[in-house]
């Protein structure tokens, strides 16, 4: 078989939140398992010994106070003595002072999007699995639907501090290896913590369902040693320097459609499909569409702000750069069957923005 | 103490209308029940058809059969029409058939308003199926419909919206009918305090249902008004909180597990002391629990939100009282075990089915004590572990009683025998499959599979694909019930009028089958704890 073999228990913890919930699972298991060893063996004992074919004659008795109190109490025991250790546990999974670096989590239909609030810079993380391989029948790499473009990089031994929200509708963001799981929710911020112990990939899953690609929103984490991460981040925060476009540079077709191409793919594609077509009923085609080939404004106009009659048509002017916006809107009105042979350039959609800034 | 000839006598003449009539205007409890218990079986088909899509799509990685967004509208419809097409509809017609025989009433209160309740449910039905060919297909939520993805769906969703006020009105109205029943039309000499369990756990179940139905109806109707009239409700941008529609939703959502657990406790604890020819043990205990579990089940709403950042303090407290049900439940489990101890039992269909859901039950109960603690839900919350755990109450729980409960009265509602031997088929094989699709997703749902996904990551496959066997081979069995009704209907043996040798409850004791018109006059009774009775003559003029 592809992949790792089927496995019969949580996976295998890499901080201490995930590895206090193992045990706390692992001691569940034993005491819910010999209570249910235990009825089941008294149930099957009754069932072989006190049978009508058998000629056992009935014994009418229908009370006992005392065996009554006696089973009350022994099950509210047994209750009492978990909730100790799972009313710490929880306490130590809320407890998120003394976090060392806070990262955003932002999550969006259907992507995760990760700020590095203490150094400002953030980006977008998409699923990297190519959507031909869900195809039946199609070769399925080694992580497949469990791989992503841009990974979350973090630094092992500090106590990060995440703070999760979301863009249209609650996603959940599930790392089982982290010992973590939240929702994330529009309009609101949550917090969570962990420590990763070991260098290491960690993955995970949206665990809330959120519409259509919901099986479709892995989250990648790379645990990397503190030396490791210090020179990623220094590549990252000057990358990150360079790669601010100027908006008031003015780019060819060619090279606007092909920066669009990537655009769409990672933004557009779930919905509108690679075809154009979109999916009838749901989402509408782009190619041959109204919008796509008449008016510049109208078309910027829904993608800037979004559209008002169908939510899951997003607002992109608040995810996007101005780059990235007017090249995907070029690629649009040069793709599939549509060529009009228009540019729309950055300096269109700074103008939107209120130009200056 | 033979009174089957006498309430024959007292017996208006029976005045039973024909054809479609008889149907479409029907009034009889027995009618209705009918009406019911055929609708719900219908809909457990359909239901399963639905599931059983789920599990062909799961059955390999990839997407072969169902793109996504069709794959959600398929998840969603099935755990709708399980819940309210199939489950509550069957209680309810169980309830509708058996509760007047078994208190000694002529009839459900409300007879007209009985009609109703039963055709309401037809439409509000198609309504939900005629969603999947609506444009944008039908919703796609889950059957929660959580907001604010619920808000986004297409117009699927507001037929939804309406089906599920159909079904609360009508499940509103067959409540009350249960409960005015119960309260008003018991015989004489048919004490409270001695009244069968399963009239007990129908009676708690419709005040749970007048309580949370409305409820429902409030956050549909909330999510209706974000949709179309922007009273964003469940919207931060305009001053709401996504979170709120969870809140109300499950306030709901934790009563309606119950009101679809506990009728089955009630046929469980009628079945038991049948087979093992010996009284219900600790029948007093048994209404307490029932009651307290009741009462409980409003305040462990938010164990379904632990992970959408609640403050410790909340988690604490909705960690404790949920743990604190596993008290009564165990309770009833061991009065039932209890009950068999140094019984004299035998095991027909019936009992069969009784048993496999005390085992089966447990382990569902377990899991929930297990999702209870929530530093440990954390991990499990939205994955395959929750599947398994609400089917093994659902399935192994629900459906398992409610078959035992058909096989149990067939004879009385129909004057045959099923065949045993198909019964007995029908037990095994479902026990056996139902364990080879459900286990596996326990250890799906630990190793990260995230529920409610159409397609996965390659280390699910082997326990996918055994799912997936075991839910077509769970689904075939199904098919042995039905041909042992139908051929039973006609050709099954003649029944007596007490096939069961232990059965000492009010309905064993009229003619089999049942009269059209039962009980009017109500008969005198004595009767003794969960409906035992005494004796009986023939009631005075009404
Ligand atoms: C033939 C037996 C059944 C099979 C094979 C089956 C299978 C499934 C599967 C595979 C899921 C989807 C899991 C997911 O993707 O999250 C599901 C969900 C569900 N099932 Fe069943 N099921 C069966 C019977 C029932 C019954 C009798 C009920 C009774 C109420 C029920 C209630 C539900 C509910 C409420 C959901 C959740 C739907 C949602 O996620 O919104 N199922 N079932
Ligand atoms: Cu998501």
């Amino acid at each position: 078989m592809q992949g790792d073999t089927a496995a019969f228990n949580l996976q295998a913890p890499a901080t201490s939140l995930a590895r206090m919930e193992y045990d706390l699972h692992s001691m569940l298991l034993w005491v819910t398992g010999l209570i249910f060893l235990l009825v089941s063996a008294v149930m099957l004992y009754a069932i072989v010994r006190h049978r009508k074919s058998r000629g056992h004659v009935a014994k009418p008795f229908h009370e006992n106070t005392t065996v009554e109190i006696i089973w009350t109490v022994i099950p509210l025991l047994i209750l009492l003595a978990i909730a100790w250790p799972a009313t710490r546990a929880v306490l130590s999974q809320k407890s998120t002072h003394g976090a060392e670096m806070t990262i955003r989590i932002t999550g969006y239909q259907w992507k995760w999007r990760y700020d590095y609030l203490d150094d400002n810079f953030g980006f977008v993380s998409h699923l990297a699995t190519p959507r031909a391989a869900t195809a039946a029948g199609a070769a399925r790499p080694e992580h497949y639907l469990l791989e992503v473009d841009a990974p979350l990089v973090l630094p092992t031994g500090r106590k990060v501090r995440l703070l999760l929200t979301a863009n249209d509708v609650i996603h959940s963001w599930w790392v089982p290896q982290l010992g973590v799981k939240q929702d994330a929710i529009p309009g609101f911020l949550r917090d969570a913590w962990f420590m990763v112990d070991k260098p290491g990939i960690y993955r995970g899953q949206c665990s809330e369902l959120c519409g259509k690609d919901h099986g479709f929103m892995p989250i990648v984490v790379d645990a990397r040693s503190p030396a490791d991460y210090a020179r990623w981040r220094a590549a990252r925060l000057k990358q990150a320097a360079a790669a601010a476009d100027d908006p008031a540079r003015v780019w060819t077709l060619a090279a606007l459609r092909q920066r669009g191409e990537t655009v769409y793919s990672q933004n557009c594609l779930p919905c509108h499909q690679a075809s154009g077509k979109g999916i009838p009923g749901n989402f509408p085609a782009l190619d041959g569409s109204a919008v796509v080939n008449g008016d510049k404004a109208a078309h910027i106009r829904i993608v800037f702000y979004g559209s008002q009659r169908n939510p899951a048509m997003q607002a992109w002017g608040k995810q996007l750069s101005d780059t990235d916006i007017a090249a995907v809107i070029t690629y649009e009105r040069n793709a599939w069957s549509n060529h009009n042979g228009q540019v729309v350039q950055p300096a269109d959609i700074h103008a939107l923005r209120g130009g200056s800034g | 103490m033979d009174l089957a000839g006498n309430t024959a006598h007292g017996m208006v003449p029976a005045h039973k209308p024909q054809g479609l009539a008889r149907w479409l205007y029907a009034t009889n409890h027995k009618d209705i029940g009918s009406l019911y218990l055929w609708f719900a079986f219908c809909m457990f088909l359909v239901g399963g058809v639905l599931a059983l899509c789920i599990r062909a799509e799961l059955f390999s990685p990839g997407l072969q059969f169902f793109q996504p967004e069709l794959f959600n509208q398929l998840t969603t419809l099935h755990g709708l029409i399980m819940v309210f097409g199939a489950i509550m509809p069957a209680f309810t017609g169980l309830a509708n058939w058996m509760l007047p025989l078994m208190i000694g009433a002529p009839d459900m209160a409300f007879a007209r308003m009985n009609n109703w309740s039963f055709w309401l449910l037809p439409p509000a039905m198609t309504l939900l199926l005629l969603s999947f060919i609506v444009p944008g297909g039908a919703a796609a939520a889950g059957w929660t419909l959580y907001a604010p993805l619920s808000v986004q769906l297409g117009m699927g969703m507001d037929l939804t919206i309406f089906a599920i006020h159909i079904l609360g009105i009508s499940s509103i109205m067959g409540a009350i009918n249960i409960v005015v029943t119960i309260i008003n039309l018991r015989a004489p000499g048919m004490r409270m305090m001695n009244m069968p369990m399963f009239a007990w756990a129908s009676l708690i179940t419709a005040y749970l249902i007048i309580a949370v139905m409305p409820v429902l109806a409030g956050a549909v109707t909330m999510v209706l008004t974000d949709r179309h009239f922007g009273s964003h409700f469940f919207n931060a941008a305009g001053g709401g909180d996504p979170i709120l529609y969870q809140h109300v939703f499950w306030f709901f959502g934790h009563p309606e597990v119950y009101i679809m657990a506990l009728p089955a406790f009630g046929i469980v604890s009628q079945v038991i002391p049948t087979f093992a020819r010996k009284p219900l043990f600790g029948y007093s205990s048994m209404v307490y629990a029932t009651s307290s579990i009741g009462v409980l089940s409003f305040m462990v709403w938010a164990h379904h939100m632990f992970v959408t950042g609640m403050p410790a303090t909340a988690q604490l407290f909705f960690m404790y009282a949920t743990m604190l049900i596993a008290v009564p439940t165990g309770v009833k489990v061991f009065n039932w075990i209890a009950t068999m101890w140094q019984g004299s039992m035998s095991f027909e269909t019936p009992m069969l089915f009784a048993i496999g859901f005390i085992l089966l039950f447990t382990i569902g109960g377990l899991s929930g004590v297990t999702l209870s603690v929530a530093a440990v839900d954390v991990q499990l919350h939205g994955s395959y572990y929750v599947v398994a755990h609400f089917h093994y109450v659902l399935v192994a729980g629900a459906l398992f009683s409610l078959f035992s409960a058909v096989y149990y009265w067939f004879p009385k509602m129909t004057g045959r025998m099923y065949v045993e031997r198909l019964g007995q088929l029908h037990f095994w094989w479902s026990l056996l499959w139902f364990n080879v699709t459900f286990f596996p997703m326990h250890f799906l749902g630990l190793a990260g599979m995230p529920r409610r996904i159409p397609d996965y990551a390659l280390q699910f496959t082997d326990f996918n694909r055994l799912a997936s066997i075991g839910a077509f081979m769970f689904g075939l069995g199904q098919l042995i019930f039905l041909v042992n009704i139908l051929y039973s209907l006609r050709h099954g043996k003649t029944a007596p009028q007490q096939p069961w040798e232990g059965a000492n409850t009010l309905e064993w004791q009229i003619p089999t089958p049942a009269p059209y018109h039962s009980f009017n006059p109500p008969p005198q009774l004595e009767t003794a704890e969960n409906g035992v009775v005494l004796s009986m003559r023939e009631g005075g003029q009404g």
